[in-house]
């Protein structure tokens, strides 16, 4: 047997093949999109005269607001506390209710009707974005703190329940029959052959979503929900653009130093 | 005594894994079940405390139908069973104590369980029997830091702990080195007599069954086709249980196993 390697036979070409091999799909997608980009663009009201007097003024905004302002730091620090506050409670409701529902919508471990509440609880939750929900409950309860504990517990049950009904789903189901060949109830063999293997996850969960509830008690304060994000607010509808940048880069270092923590805290566990 | 009678186990609408199997372990006889991988031994073993549902059939334990029972009635059914894993199925990431008196969570009280407030007879039961299979001194250690053989320690006395009628092993060695493997087994025949229980033990190990078990049951595509004592299991019957299973997966090396273990 002759190999082919041996004699050439021309030049063969080679392209890399397209992304979407259909040429008639591939066109279709690319015509579509800049058309649509296009219609958009043009279609959306954009009133240059006023973006055109808006740049002196956000050029005002910044230089009113150099150098930041940190004489009132009694209003920072009690503002922090209050997030803080808001973030621990929300966190520890938040991750409590979510273990039911989490096991609720594990479809290893819960009945066929059960798992589709506890499914549609997560899609909820999930759905709508934590500046969306806050409005709702000042609306509901009023301004300050309450609404944003709200929110956040809500929030957390969209992010901790679902991560760890998927952890639920991924257990090692022969710790399981273990326990239900020794003859135990469906909680106890809840409580003792999943929790331990759920353990890690669970409080790496707990310890992310509290970071990530500091981070987000800054952004529904804004909409009267309690907190730092509120104190902002009112610096702003102040024109106090200096203590408002002091406030922001406050924030900034809060959330550097609560990300580096709970990133060595859970590298060190999960 | 347990009688097995006209027992189908069928997943969905293929050929069932079980066809009409009659089994009778009386008194405290050590039996081993043995058979090709898919002959059956495993799901007659999970049938026996309704891991896996018989499809029809009956299973009657000293006087109680096991395949009619459900909820409550069924908890206390799978409590007088013990079962042996071969993956050992401990709960990793708790004590071995726990692990131990996990066996108990069919009898004590959900607030005991919760508090993990065990009655003291539990625990120096516990204590017992640790130290009668030699790992009481790891009581305190978690689970998973534990060695193959000690884990299955641990195992046999969680299924110890609930005092049962009877015990069920599912290839309680094949996670084992062969060695250890000869250790459970010595374990589990020695325990079968001063505890006076009948054993069932699925194993592939064929050497291992005749050496350790006083009768032997070949099972061979959801049906027992002997049934004897392990003397005649002869050559014949063993080209009848796993006819058309190449040599070295017939659970016939353990002996080539020691032989080289001794040489090395």
């Amino acid at each position: 047997m002759t190999s082919s390697v041996e004699k050439p036979t021309g030049h063969r070409t080679w392209k890399k093949p397209s992304f979407i091999a259909n040429p008639v799909v591939r066109w279709t997608v690319i015509i579509g999109v800049l058309a649509y980009v296009w219609w958009a663009i043009t279609s959306l009201p954009f009133d240059w005269d006023r973006i055109e007097q808006g740049i002196p003024r956000a050029i005002r905004i910044f230089k009113g607001a150099f150098p930041p302002e940190f004489i009132r730091g009694e209003l920072v620090i009690q503002g922090f506390l209050e997030s803080i506050k808001i973030a621990i409670v929300s966190t520890l409701f938040g991750v409590l209710l979510s273990v039911p529902i989490a096991f609720a919508a594990a479809s290893n471990v819960a009945p066929k009707w059960l798992y589709h509440i506890g499914r549609a609880i997560i899609i909820i939750a999930r759905s709508f974005h934590p500046v969306i929900v806050a409005i709702l409950f000042v609306k509901a309860v009023g301004f300050g703190p309450l609404a944003g504990i709200l929110t956040l517990i809500f929030y957390s049950i969209g992010f901790v329940a679902k991560m760890l009904a998927e952890r639920i789903e991924e257990i090692d189901w022969g710790q399981v029959e273990a326990i239900r060949a020794a003859g135990g109830a469906t909680f106890i063999t809840m409580l003792y052959a999943v929790i331990p293997q759920i353990m890690p996850r669970q409080i790496g969960l707990a310890i992310y979503q509290l970071d990530s509830n500091l981070r987000a008690s800054a952004v529904v304060g804004i909409v009267g929900a309690g907190g730092i994000g509120s104190t902002l607010m009112n610096a702003f509808r102040r024109y106090d653009y200096d203590f408002a940048l002091a406030i922001t880069l406050c924030i900034i270092g809060v959330i550097l130093i609560s990300e580096a923590i709970s990133g060595r805290i859970r590298r060190n566990i999960w | 005594m347990l009688r097995i009678k006209d027992l189908v186990k069928r997943y969905g609408k293929d050929e069932p894994v079980l066809k009409n199997l009659n089994l009778e372990v009386p008194g405290e006889s050590v039996v081993a079940i043995i058979g090709a991988s898919g002959a059956g031994k495993s799901t007659l073993l999970r049938c026996i405390n309704r891991l896996v549902e018989p499809t029809s059939g009956s299973i009657d334990l000293n006087g109680t139908e096991l395949t009619t029972l459900s909820g409550t009635g069924l908890r206390l059914a799978r409590r007088r069973i013990g079962m042996i894993f071969q993956g050992f199925n401990l709960i990793n990431r708790l004590t071995v104590m726990e692990n131990v008196l996990s066996g108990r969570l069919g009898y004590v009280p959900t607030w005991r369980a919760v508090t993990r407030n065990f009655p003291q007879n539990d625990i120096d039961r516990a204590f017992q029997l640790m130290e009668r299979v030699g790992i009481a001194h790891y009581a305190n250690k978690r689970a998973d830091e534990l060695s193959g053989g000690e884990r299955q320690r641990v195992g046999v006395v969680r299924a110890l702990m609930q005092e049962p009628e009877i015990l069920l092993a599912d290839e309680p060695t094949a996670s084992l080195d062969p060695k250890t493997s000869r250790q459970i087994m010595e374990l589990l025949r020695a325990l079968a007599s001063e505890l006076h229980l009948p054993v069932l033990i699925n194993i592939h190990n064929v050497t291992e069954a005749k050496e350790y078990t006083q009768r032997i049951v070949g099972m061979r595509f959801g049906r027992i086709i002997f049934d004897g004592l392990p003397v005649d299991l002869t050559h014949d019957a063993m080209e009848e249980i796993y006819a058309g299973v190449p040599a070295e997966e017939r659970g016939e090396t353990g002996e080539a196993d020691l032989q080289r273990e001794a040489v090395s």
